[in-house]
Parts: C-alpha cells; structure tokens; sequence
C-alpha cells in the first residue's frame, strides 16, 4: 500500500490526480449539454411547454445510478479543485517571486496555461451559483412550480423549465453565464490537451491529434451551453 | 557588418549573499559597448568599469557564472528582459551578442529564480540541485572487463537521434528559470529520455525515472503544468514530449514493476 501513497503524494501523481478528475468532468460536461439542450425539444400533442426538459430533470433525480454518479461527480469537483489549489499554493512557494524584467517566451505559453487557477476559481463560483439557482431549488424549494396535470409514479413533476426560463430572462444572469462560459473554453482548451500530456500520452503523432480534439471540444462543449442562456433571453 | 557602439542601460539585479536585505535592482546608465560583443564581455565591460570607479560604485563587480562562453556547457545563466538568456530562440547568454540590442535600451538582468536554486550573489544561483538529480539516477551499469567492441550493441538510427535530442540539455536549469512554478520537469525528464531510449541505458530505466523524479521532488521544484515555457526558453530546444515521456515512464514503473 505504501508505494501507492507515495505514488499519489509525488509530484507526477499529484499531477495525474488533477489529469483524472479534469477527464472525468469533461465526460460530465458532454452528458450534461446533451441532456440538457432537450429544453430546446417541442413538446408532445397536449403537453405543457418543456415536457420532455422537465420529465429528463425528474428521472435525473429519481434514479439511484444518476445519485451515485453525481456523488461521483460533486466529489471529482472538489478533489479537483483543492488540488489545484494547493497545487498552485506550492508552485508559488517554488518559484520565489517575480522577474522585473518583462519579457514573455512568445513560441509557447499560452495565457490560458499560465492562468488556470485564477479560471479554475472563476469556475468554481459559477458552479456554486449555478448549483443554486437550478440544483438547490430543484431539491430544496418546497414552492417549487410543478407542470399542471402531470403525474409520474404518484408524484407531481416538478417545473424546471419554468425556472430557467425565468432565469434565463434576466440581463445579469446571461452575462454572468457567457463570461463563465468563455472561461470554461479557456480553461479546457489547455485542461483537456494537458491531461493527455500528464498522463504520457502526447508525443508528435498524437499531440496534434490531442491538441485538435482539445480545441474542437473547448469551443464545442461552451458553445452548446452558451445556446441555452442566448436563445431563452431572446426568444422564449 | 557595421562596427558601432551603443549604450545601454543596464538594470542589474545585486545582493550581497542569501540574506541581504538591501537586495534590489541598481542602474548602471550610458555604458558604451561595441555591438559585436557577446551579452558576458558586455557584463566584462560593466565590471572593468565598476573596477577602475571603485569610489562611484562601492558595491563591487557583478558576480555571474560563465565557464565555455561557446554555448555547450551550461554554466552562464541570466534572466535577461524576463526571458532566461535572453530574446533570441536556442541561444545561451554566452551566444547572445549585444546586436540584437538597440542603442538606449534598458536592459534587465536577474538570477535565476527558483527556491532550489538558492541565491549565492548577485546573479549567481546554486543549482547543484540539477547535479543530485543527476546523481540519483543518471548513470547506466557498463561490464568490467576489456573495451567492448564500440558496434556490439545495435541502435536504431531515429532511437540515436531521439537520445541524442535529449541529450543535447546542457543542464543550465533555464527551463526552471523560465516556470512559473519553477519546475525541473524539462531537465529531468531530458535526461530520463536520453539514458532510457538508449539500449545502454535500459537496465536501470524503470529505477532511474523513479529516483530521479523522487530527487526532482525533495529538491523543492514546482509542479509541471504543461506550460511550455521550458520548452520556448530552452536555449538547447528541448522538447516538451519528453516530459511525456517521462510521465508515461514513471506511471508504468510505478504501476508495471514489482518492487
């Protein structure tokens, strides 16, 4: 056993543990847009505006699987992130101060790579707010609307797409969301290429590959998302 | 080529020892220098000056660490305008020649930074860290006995040139210099990958990678976060998958071996 705790306590492991959790929370992020672009579905003949966006939210939250998951999920977030964290802490101490000199290697050196605390910490707030204002009302909010007529298994489906829509409504909310956007695009387009070269698995044939996919996905994923904020304040 | 001189400002990074508190950055204006001198007779010209006005400047000569002054063994250093050795890609200090400066120009010139590199004087860092991450592991076992005959082992042509890339890092520990998190990442596995593709150098691999990134770790250097700017700074130009390399290397070692 000790060799595995030495494994994860050296610099390499550390670094493979932030690898590992990032890919997984960009699995959950490719699930997450998908199931959630189904607001954007038209409703069956006879049901209420976002039927199937409200009936995926009530078997997200009635499914024993989806629990453990999410458990997962929550738990790779905050592994993630306080690594990150004390990670960076340590690198800080590492490196002993600043040069006056003002030169910047201009081959390399992206400003996403040199900035992924500062957008990881942005991500982290978003998350919270986001968790908030859909997640906490959803489980939390005994005054929560519910879609008139609709029952599932005895139970009253609550109205999620009512609360995002509102949400969605307000000038500030956008705003907020498409900045926290804009840093997921950022933080992934070197989050994702870096897990790979972590892990050992980048070299010059798969590099560009990896570097591709990276970039594919870090405008992809935020673009899905962003889809969701823009159309509902102008259009719903 | 003209034969012209400039002046430069030079804003010079001075600490008398580790511990002096009235370390800082001090300004030395208008020194004339020929545009055909390198960046370390430039540093010559400064002391020869600083010398012969010794009541101007009580201070002393600048110390910084210079040895081949032909860019092959690693001993110059120097954060110049915030780049390690300066502006220009694949060069050391000692090859940087002051026509790529402008007449007026204020340049910057720091130690290295990085806490294991500890501080000695002035621009002069000790990184003897570099040389127990060495000792750790960067040998390879050889037999006793009579010379061996110089083509008993095979090695592929692109394997050799694979090594010989890595192996061209001089060690003078710019890649930390040049980290954000002052990471030996770039080195290390540098040398992992020299001594590993090369089949003189398999016996000990899987230990090597292990030991030497263990050493890496106890000597205080940040952590790798794919920047690249080791990579960039690197005046030998080593590249950035050899860090993967060294990951895929120690992940196996850990995970394939039984011991």
């Amino acid at each position: 056993m000790k060799w595995i705790i030495e494994f994860l306590l050296s610099s390499l492991g550390k670094k493979l543990i932030m690898s590992l959790t990032g890919l997984f929370l960009c699995l959950f992020l490719v699930v997450h847009m998908l199931g959630n672009l189904q607001l954007f579905l038209p409703s069956p003949e006879g049901m209420p505006e976002g039927y199937v966006f409200n009936m995926y939210a009530y078997h997200m939250t009635h499914s024993s699987l989806i629990k453990i998951i999410s458990y997962g999920n929550y738990f790779f977030i905050l592994l993630h992130a306080l690594q990150g964290i004390l990670i960076t802490v340590y690198n800080r101490k590492a490196k002993g101060g600043k040069y006056q000199g003002k030169g910047v290697s201009d081959t390399a050196a992206k400003m996403a790579s040199r900035n992924m605390i500062f957008l990881g910490v942005l991500l982290l707030a978003f998350i919270g707010l986001h968790m908030y204002q859909f997640w906490a009302q959803m489980h939390f909010n005994s005054e929560m609307p519910v879609m008139a007529g609709i029952i599932e298994d005895g139970e009253e489906v609550k109205d999620l797409f009512a609360i995002v829509s509102v949400a969605f409504k307000q000038p500030w909310v956008v705003i907020v969301y498409l900045i926290s956007l804009l840093a997921l695009a950022l933080h992934l387009v070197h989050g994702f290429w870096s897990a790979f070269q972590t892990m050992g698995l980048s070299n010059n044939k798969y590099g560009p590959i990896i570097r591709f996919v990276a970039m594919a996905y870090a405008i992809l994923i935020p673009l899905g998302f962003a889809t969701m904020p823009i159309v509902f304040f102008l259009f719903y | 080529m003209a034969h012209e001189n400039i002046k430069v400002n030079l804003y010079v990074w001075r600490q008398n020892g580790p511990n002096d508190p009235n370390a800082g950055i001090k300004v030395y204006s208008d020194l004339e220098i020929n545009t055909h001198m390198s960046f370390l007779e430039m540093l010559d010209v400064l002391n020869t000056h600083i010398i012969e006005n010794k009541d101007k400047y009580p201070e002393g000569p600048v110390a910084f660490e210079h040895d081949c002054r032909e860019g092959i063994c690693g001993a110059c250093s120097l954060v110049i305008n915030g780049r390690p050795h300066g502006p220009m890609q694949g060069t050391t200090t000692c090859q940087l020649h002051m026509r790529h400066f402008n007449n007026g120009d204020n340049i910057y010139i720091e130690p290295f930074k990085a806490k294991a590199f500890p501080m000695i004087k002035d621009l002069v860092v000790d990184r003897s860290s570099f040389d127990k991450i060495i000792q750790a592991g960067g040998y390879i076992s050889v037999n006793t006995g009579g010379t061996p005959d110089g083509n008993a082992v095979p090695v592929p042509q692109d394997v050799s040139s694979e090594a010989m890339d890595a192996a061209a890092c001089i060690g003078c520990g710019a890649c930390v210099a040049a980290c954000p998190n002052a990471s030996a990442m770039l080195f290390t596995s540098a040398k992992v990958s020299h001594l590993g593709l090369l089949p003189q150098g398999k016996t000990e691999a899987a230990i090597r990678v292990k030991r030497m990134v263990s050493q890496m770790d106890n000597e205080g250097f940040g952590l790798c976060s794919n920047v690249g700017a080791c990579e960039a700074d690197c005046p030998k130009e080593i590249s950035i998958n050899n860090i993967a390399r060294m990951n895929r290397a120690y992940i196996s070692s850990t995970f394939t071996n039984d011991h």
